[in-house]
């Protein structure tokens, strides 16, 4: 039958998409095993997460970036010759990725984490370069810097690198073992976790004191990661965080927000030795419990918060904030839910939130907004009772920090 | 004119059950398929929030999911004699719309039908004579039980049904349907737990020597993780299933069960607010090149594909048919032409009881959490001595205690003002009841085809429906009233009434969604529309999925057939079609 021939044609035209691709790169310089390493360095760094737009060709830029100084622009990573990185070469590719000198001498700014990947071996950025030269090359104009003045004088990158960036590969502890070193090479380097889940100084740079701290940026709170009981990985085994980071989901949470987006890119793509290692460090890094003691739960707040909850949260995360595995993240005992700052748990509540999707968690469970049904006040009301009740306890929550987010969250920013 | 769009391997119109179950199984062989759904999209957090999604007005009473009959909506009659008129609200039964289609507001019974149900004709022949359904014209499927207990099962676990096997692999099980056919496991969930009134139906019915078990139910009794790795919560039993969507991620629909996988599959695209005007075909009208549709801004397009699966709701696939000109369209006269006929219904009736001194607390409920007894259903009696055959399934599942529709009263109760609280007052928590869900049987004169007067918004006619209650199941539906009485008094009740099904049909009070027929499946290409693969017989690489395929209804809700039948023709396509497309029955 005339028909049979599409349907047969499905594998073969699949195939040939690939060969036309490989043949477009200029393949005689480009051994497989370098592409294919430095593809998994694109994993582990999420190019993707700032150089791939929604929908958009692949590393052809146009990500937007908000952050406390205006917006920056994800560039076109394709090796296209006008508008990417087509007329670089291997050693601008790698000052720009370590010392975040750009091609030409133009300084980057460290939305474009240089000060983590830094830490990345020559091998690692040289087999990056392999992979990205392979690229389809897509003509795309970015328009990298929307900063504001004076922001968007680039040399101003050459004080603040003074002032804050300290160049040099990762170094190994070799105290520790080889599986414990790769995760430390993966979370200060190419990962790059200390961007978000680091809190920043006043100019924007990572407060060593305080390594994966937790952090709030575009109105969410990237947690801490240490292993800080609580607040931390304190609670979560390694296979509890090798969960998160391969599906997105594990037995207390599901990952929403950027967090979703860097395991739906980055973490979801590594390899499970790899997720492991990162684990093993992680739970490494010392940190101390909270010292808060709960609310009361005669306290009037807590009283009203635990109205509200029964009424509307109860039905999903369970009379005893039990919640349900891959589907309704855990209240009790939860870090994020104990987090000193409150920002992720009043964000979900007004806005709403999506949880990540992945391959092997498939749900995508998401939370409804209930900013149209509840007010500033039982917002911060049923946040506080959550935050002390079946064992929980962190600080109050007030109703002004819910009303200033709710107006951030309105006009967009 | 409609502007062409880059060619499909396949076009789904409508993304409902048996949309989605076919694009995940057609897009996992590796096929590029477009859904293209009328109706908007809806997702649980948005569209069933868990603040507004228990709205009792909105959703309930202004029936914010449904079709609204300004879309599509149909004339009817009782009969030929008559001329149609067409329905300007929906009341008897209430087409879904929008992505998930019905299955985002059902309740969530969801059946096996019995293993004579599918060779009904030849059953009833053999057992009692061909004399007995002269005056029906009931059909055999074309395809056994024992053929769709893989699809049957393959629906339960998507699905996660809680329910009690009955039978499996022949051994009667204790606590089931002992009257079900064999099945090879148990469903995936145990039942769920028992509120009070179907506690006490069952005792009644069991001291009175019947069988009854836990309705099979697609609201969830505990957490589940379905085959496609999709986690479902536990169900909350708030009283809000028919006529809302789920905001608890417990009840089985599209949304809860495919669509999450197959969004993220790059060969799979959903374009929704986009209808269907028809499926198009080559000059010679034996092959289907695509389908026609119109988006929401009114613009026209073609989308060309090598297969159209109708999948929309039963009665919209035959006027699809009729409207592409499919097959012959059906005359009651002649008794030619296959598309159109048989269309059937649901035949029930129901029994409420007042109780002095219970309370049954009737807001903690669910779609599906009763009880069931099948004594009376399919052939599980003997219709020897009977003077009708079919049967129904009686169920006691108190789907809700919802404060504006559920206001029991005795008769006699004024219909408002201060007595009519008072009575309200007194009976909500200590009345419940009881209801038949009756077969019903084809006849030659319960048909569809498209009416000669009455146009929809595109100039296209609408669908006419000429129906009414056929005698036989009318002398059923009393007779298994009887037996409800029988029950009802079983119960001590200080008093009960009857409300049994009479001729004629009447569109407007609310009845039953189980519209089927219309583009049956059978054996015989001169009595029915689609082959046993749900295949049209006139244009191969069409088929057509849903109730509409139903040689006339059991006495069971339609879905879980519905949802058998999907699977069992993607497997169809899958194994036989792809590999040499064109008929996979030589008529």
């Amino acid at each position: 039958m005339m028909r049979s021939s599409r349907f047969a044609a499905v594998a073969a035209l699949t195939l040939s998409v690939t060969v036309a691709s490989a043949i477009s790169a200029s393949a005689a310089e480009l051994p497989f095993d370098r592409v294919a390493n430095g593809r998994y360095q694109a994993v582990l760094g999420d190019c993707a997460g700032c150089h791939t737009p929604p929908g958009g060709a692949p590393f052809a830029g146009g990500v937007a970036l908000p952050t406390p100084f205006g917006t920056l622009v994800g560039a076109n990573i394709t090796p296209d010759a006008e508008t990417g990185i087509g007329a670089w070469s291997e050693s601008d590719f790698r000052n720009a990725l370590k010392k975040g000198i750009g091609h030409d001498g133009v300084r980057l700014y460290p939305a474009m984490p240089y000060p983590a990947y830094a830490k990345m071996s020559d091998r690692d950025v040289s087999d990056l370069w392999a992979y990205l030269r392979s690229l389809q090359p897509v003509k795309n104009e970015i328009k990298s810097n929307q900063l504001p003045f004076p922001f968007n004088i680039r040399a101003v990158m050459i004080g603040w690198n003074w002032l804050n960036f300290t160049p040099g590969d990762f170094k190994p502890d070799p105290n520790k073992s080889a599986q414990w070193n790769r995760g430390a090479y993966i979370v200060q380097g190419a990962g790059h976790c200390a961007t978000c889940h680091s809190p920043k100084t006043a100019l924007g740079a990572d407060k060593a004191s305080a390594f994966l701290g937790g952090a709030v940026l575009q109105d969410w709170l990237a947690p801490k990661i240490t292993n800080a009981p609580r607040e931390g990985l304190g609670e979560w085994n390694v296979d509890d965080v090798t969960a998160y980071l391969k599906t997105g989901a594990n037995r207390f949470d599901i990952a929403s927000g950027p967090m979703a987006e860097v395991v739906t890119n980055s973490t979801a793509k590594m390899t499970d030795a790899d997720l492991r290692a990162i684990a093993v460090y992680l739970k490494d890094l010392p940190g101390e419990a909270p010292k808060a003691t709960p609310v009361a739960a005669g306290d009037p707040g807590m009283k009203a918060g635990a109205a509200v909850y029964a009424d509307n949260c109860s039905a999903c995360h369970g009379l005893k904030g039990e919640g349900q595995p891959r589907l309704f993240p855990q209240l009790a005992g939860n870090a994020l839910t104990l987090q000193a700052d409150a920002t992720s748990l009043i964000r979900v509540v007004l806005a709403g939130s999506q949880g990540v999707g992945t391959q092997a968690a498939p749900t995508t469970p998401a939370m409804p907004s209930l900013a149209w049904r509840l007010n500033d006040a039982q917002v911060a009301d049923v946040l506080t009772y959550v935050r002390n009740t079946w064992g929980n306890a962190a600080p109050p929550v007030a109703p002004g920090a819910v009303g200033k987010l709710r107006k951030a969250l309105k006009s967009g920013s | 004119m409609a502007r062409k769009l880059p060619a499909k391997d396949v076009v789904i119109v409508g993304l409902g059950w048996t949309g989605a179950i076919l694009a995940h199984e057609l897009t996992e062989a590796g096929l590029d398929v477009v859904a293209i759904e009328r109706g908007p999209w809806r997702d649980t957090a948005t569209d069933f929030n868990i603040g507004y999604v228990s709205d009792e007005l909105r959703y309930a009473v202004r029936r914010d999911l449904f079709l609204q009959p300004r879309q599509e909506t149909f004339t009817m009659r009782n009969a030929s004699s008559q001329t149609a008129l067409p329905m300007r609200d929906f009341g008897s039964f209430l087409p879904g719309t929008g992505v998930g289609g019905a299955g985002v507001h059902w309740n969530g019974h969801t059946w096996r039908f019995y293993p004579s149900d599918f060779n009904l004709k030849s059953h009833v022949t053999e057992r009692y004579g061909a004399a007995r359904i002269a005056d029906l014209q009931i059909q055999d499927w074309g395809v056994s039980y024992d053929e769709m207990e893989s699809a049957y099962d393959r629906f339960e676990y998507l699905c996660g049904i809680s329910g009690k096997a009955g039978n499996i692999n022949g051994t009667i099980q204790a606590g089931g349907n002992p009257f079900e056919g064999p099945r090879k496991r148990d469903y995936p969930l145990p039942p769920m737990e028992m509120t009070y009134a179907p506690t006490m139906f069952a005792e009644a019915a069991r001291s009175l020597g019947y069988h009854p078990f836990p309705t099979p139910s697609a609201n969830l009794s505990k957490a589940y993780v379905n085959p496609l790795g999709i986690a479902m919560g536990q169900c909350t039993m708030c009283g809000f299933c028919e006529r809302f969507g789920c905001a608890n991620y417990s009840k089985s629909s599209a949304q809860t069960t495919v669509l999450p996988v197959l969004m993220r599959k790059s060969n799979f695209e959903a374009r929704v607010n986009c209808e269907v005007l028809h499926v198009n075909l080559d000059a010679a009208g034996k092959m289907a090149k695509g389908v026609t549709y119109i988006d929401v801004n009114g613009e026209e397009w073609e989308q060309p594909a090598e297969m159209v699966l109708l999948c929309a709701y039963g009665l919209h696939n035959a006027r699809l048919m009729m409207l592409s000109k499919i097959g012959q369209i059906y005359d009651p006269q002649s008794g030619e032409g296959t598309v159109g006929r048989n269309y059937a219904y649901q035949t029930n009736a129901g029994i409420r009881m007042f109780f002095d001194d219970k309370n049954f607390n009737p807001f903690v409920a669910a779609g599906a959490l009763g009880q069931t007894m099948d004594d009376f259903n399919g052939d599980n009696v003997d219709h020897g001595p009977l003077d009708f055959i079919g049967g129904a399934g009686v169920n006691c599942i108190p789907t809700n205690g919802r404060p504006i529709g559920n206001r029991p009263v005795p008769p006699g109760t004024p219909r408002w003002g201060s007595a009519w609280k008072k009575a309200t007052k007194d009976n909500y928590l200590g009345s419940f009841g009881f209801s038949s869900q009756g077969s019903s049987y084809a006849a030659r004169g319960n048909y569809l085809d498209l009416d000669p007067t009455y146009k929809d918004r595109f100039g296209r006619p609408l669908m006419r429906m000429t129906f009414d209650f056929p005698d036989n199941d009318i002398r059923m539906s009393h007779w298994v009233s009887d037996r409800m009485e029988e029950i009802a008094k079983a119960l001590k009740p200080k008093q009960y009434v009857s409300a049994r099904r009479n001729k004629s049909w009447n569109s407007v009070p609310y009845q039953s969604t189980h519209n089927t027929g219309g583009a049956i499946m059978g054996a015989d290409p001169k009595t029915s529309a689609v082959n046993k693969f749900l295949q049209s017989w006139d244009v191969p690489n069409v088929f057509v999925i849903g109730a509409s395929a139903f040689p006339q209804n059991a006495g069971k809700n339609p879905t879980g057939t519905v949802g058998a039948l999907a699977f069992w023709a993607a497997d169809a396509i899958r194994n036989q079609y792809m590999r040499n497309p064109g008929p996979l029955v030589q008529a």
